[in-house]
């Protein structure tokens, strides 16, 4: 790392001692970023808004809401009801997880087409899919929170998961719940982990950011910057881009907040708990639900959540199962196509998890499932091998400049 | 570093494989440290004494009918008691018990035939099977039907169909007297 002359005495001071105006400049003014970035490349920094959005707003709900078994359902109503702008508090919270992993789901499927994940990135993929798995739990545990039906009998199915190994499961949930059953134990211990997975998440973000800092930023060509004339500082270009994005972003996530605030939501988790009663239809929330219908597609306990945990697990496989030399889907016609059927599956994923269970559900998510699966296992490995990719330009300028301009810029550079 | 530190003037040879044990040994001891240091917490994570002290409960099923399923409350679960009809009885005694998915007889479930006593709990996923009351679905088997993931189970709470692995499980229970039943 060159250090950077600071023209204050006071910041120079203060670096010398402690660089964080050093790891400041060089993660933003002096981060060079490719200059052929597209918006999909927006969806990391929102990501890290609706963190912090979701972080601030938890902090405020905790003041005012009580995690004991008897009480948590009604404090979740005084806080809608009488807590000053408790309402909209709760509404942010709540639809602001919708909208994290929705740009998170756009950050990673956005990975996966420019094959953000190959070398030297692998571990930035990584750390990128802990993050993910990290929210799954954390959001898990806040839906918990609020101890409605729904809640509740979330609760006691996916706890159960761990019940199907083989031996010690039963141990396990035992162990989980505090108890023999979802009760007071396990809503008290689920708002401590709730508390704290975020500072987590906030952490592993460090990571994956540090991490991007040295393997410097992907981008659509999938190509390496060559110099100084393929990049252009982080800040301001791409702060203020990001910053357009947070505002679009807000846009539709404040017409949620305001205008549907219970869209997302299930109408049953505004009747409390109810241990001897489960509702007709237990339903996740979207973001989950792909998954929870790779489980109900598979006929035998065990085999379910093994399936459901491959489905996460294999995502870090990725970087070896792709054995393509090319990054970006851009130049690789036949994966873009599976690629884009991928997508299609994910989408018929989550629409058959939401869906009653019935024969015609289960064999589509039976086929779903399976092209889920083929996709990493068999399509990636293949292509590499067998797909014909179109020819990469020299440069990431190259492509945009015309020809007589790309000469004037090599005699710049002469 | 170790052999710049042995070859230095003045020093004694350092013998090496006495070092290498001094640093497992010294390791092994502070990985088992940190395990029994781990146990108190992680143990602080099951029921504690107040949550296994609700361990019983003790019903009156004088009011229950002929025929009719009654769900009551036993830690923190729902316990199903079915007052069985003759038919129901027949029905799960004439079933071919090597054809089950987790083969057992009717008379191992029950300790008088007209009194099925179950925990409610799906054993695929923890769910509560309906068939309680009489509206519910009960399925193809006429016993219970869980709406989460479908498993049906027949009037001795075996499961048939669906993806439940085990039978609906029997607490332990006993008979106080012909009207009173102790459960756990």
């Amino acid at each position: 790392m060159t250090d950077h002359a600071f023209k204050n005495g006071a910041v120079r001071w203060i670096d010398s001692r402690l660089p964080v105006f050093s790891i400041l400049y060089h993660s933003t003014s002096g981060y060079p970023t490719p200059k052929n970035l597209n918006y999909w490349w927006n969806f990391g920094s929102l990501a890290l808004f609706m963190l912090v959005v979701m972080v601030l707003t938890g902090i405020f709900l905790a003041m005012n809401y009580t995690p004991e078994s008897t009480m948590a359902f009604n404090s979740v109503e005084r806080i809608m009801r009488d807590v000053d702008y408790g309402w909209l508090l709760r509404y942010m919270h709540a639809n602001g997880a919708s909208f994290f992993f929705f740009v998170v789901y756009v950050h990673i499927f956005r990975g996966l087409y420019y094959g953000s994940y190959k070398a030297p990135r692998e571990l930035l993929w990584w750390l990128g899919l802990i993050i993910y798995i990290l929210m799954m739990a954390t959001a898990f545990m806040g839906y918990v929170l609020p101890w409605g039906q729904m809640s509740f009998w979330g609760a006691t199915v996916i706890t159960n998961l761990f019940s199907a190994i083989p031996w010690v499961g039963n141990a396990i949930t035992t162990w989980l719940w505090g108890g023999f059953a979802v009760g007071n134990p396990t809503l008290n211990r689920f708002f401590s982990l709730h508390y704290l997975l975020p500072f987590v998440i906030f952490a592993v973000v460090g990571l994956h950011l540090w991490a991007l800092h040295t393997s410097k930023s992907s981008n659509p060509l999938g190509i390496d910057p060559k110099g100084p004339q393929d990049t252009i500082p982080f800040h301001p270009y791409y702060t203020v881009k990001d910053l357009f994005g947070v505002g679009i972003l807000v846009c539709v996530y404040a017409f949620f907040v305001f205008f549907a605030p219970n869209f997302f939501g299930e109408p049953d988790n505004y009747i409390p708990a109810n241990p001897l009663v489960t509702p007709n239809h237990i339903v996740p929330e979207w973001y989950l639900v792909a998954f929870y219908a790779m489980l109900r597609s598979i006929p035998n306990k065990l085999a379910g959540v093994l399936v459901l945990a491959a489905a996460l697990l294999i995502l870090f496989l990725v970087p070896f199962l792709d054995t393509s030399r090319v990054r970006s889907g851009k130049f690789r016609p036949v994966y873009k196509q599976f690629f884009f059927l991928f997508l299609i599956d994910f989408g018929v994923l989550i629409y058959v998890g939401m869906q009653e269970v019935s024969d015609t559900m289960v064999v589509i998510g039976r086929v779903a499932t399976a092209y889920y699966f083929l996709f990493f296992l068999v399509i990636m490995p293949l292509l590499g091998w067998f797909e014909k990719t179109k020819p990469l330009p020299i440069s990431i300028s190259a492509p945009v400049l015309k020809p007589e301009n790309a000469q004037v810029k090599k005699q710049e550079k002469a | 570093m170790a052999e710049t530190s042995a070859t230095a003037p003045g020093m004694h040879p350092v013998d090496s494989s006495r070092r290498d044990f001094l640093i497992f040994a010294a390791s092994g001891a502070a990985v088992v440290g940190a395990a029994l240091a781990a146990w108190p917490f992680i143990d602080s994570m099951e029921p504690s004494a107040d949550t296994l002290a609700l361990s019983s409960i003790e019903v009156d099923i004088k009011a229950i009918v002929d025929g009719q399923r009654v769900t009551v409350a036993w830690r923190g679960k729902p316990v199903f008691i079915d007052h069985r009809t003759k038919d129901e009885i027949d029905a799960a005694r004439k079933v071919d018990v090597a054809e089950l998915r987790d083969p057992q007889k009717d008379e191992d479930r029950v300790k008088k035939p007209e009194w099925l006593i179950m925990v409610g709990i799906c054993t695929h996923l923890g769910c509560v099977p309906l068939g309680q009351k009489p509206g519910d679905p009960k399925g193809e088997f006429a016993g219970w039907f869980c709406p989460c993931h479908g498993s049906q189970y027949d009037t001795s709470g075996r499961i048939r169909k669906g993806p439940a692995p085990r039978n609906l499980e029997v607490p332990l229970y006993t008979f106080l007297t012909d009207t009173s039943v102790k459960i756990g």
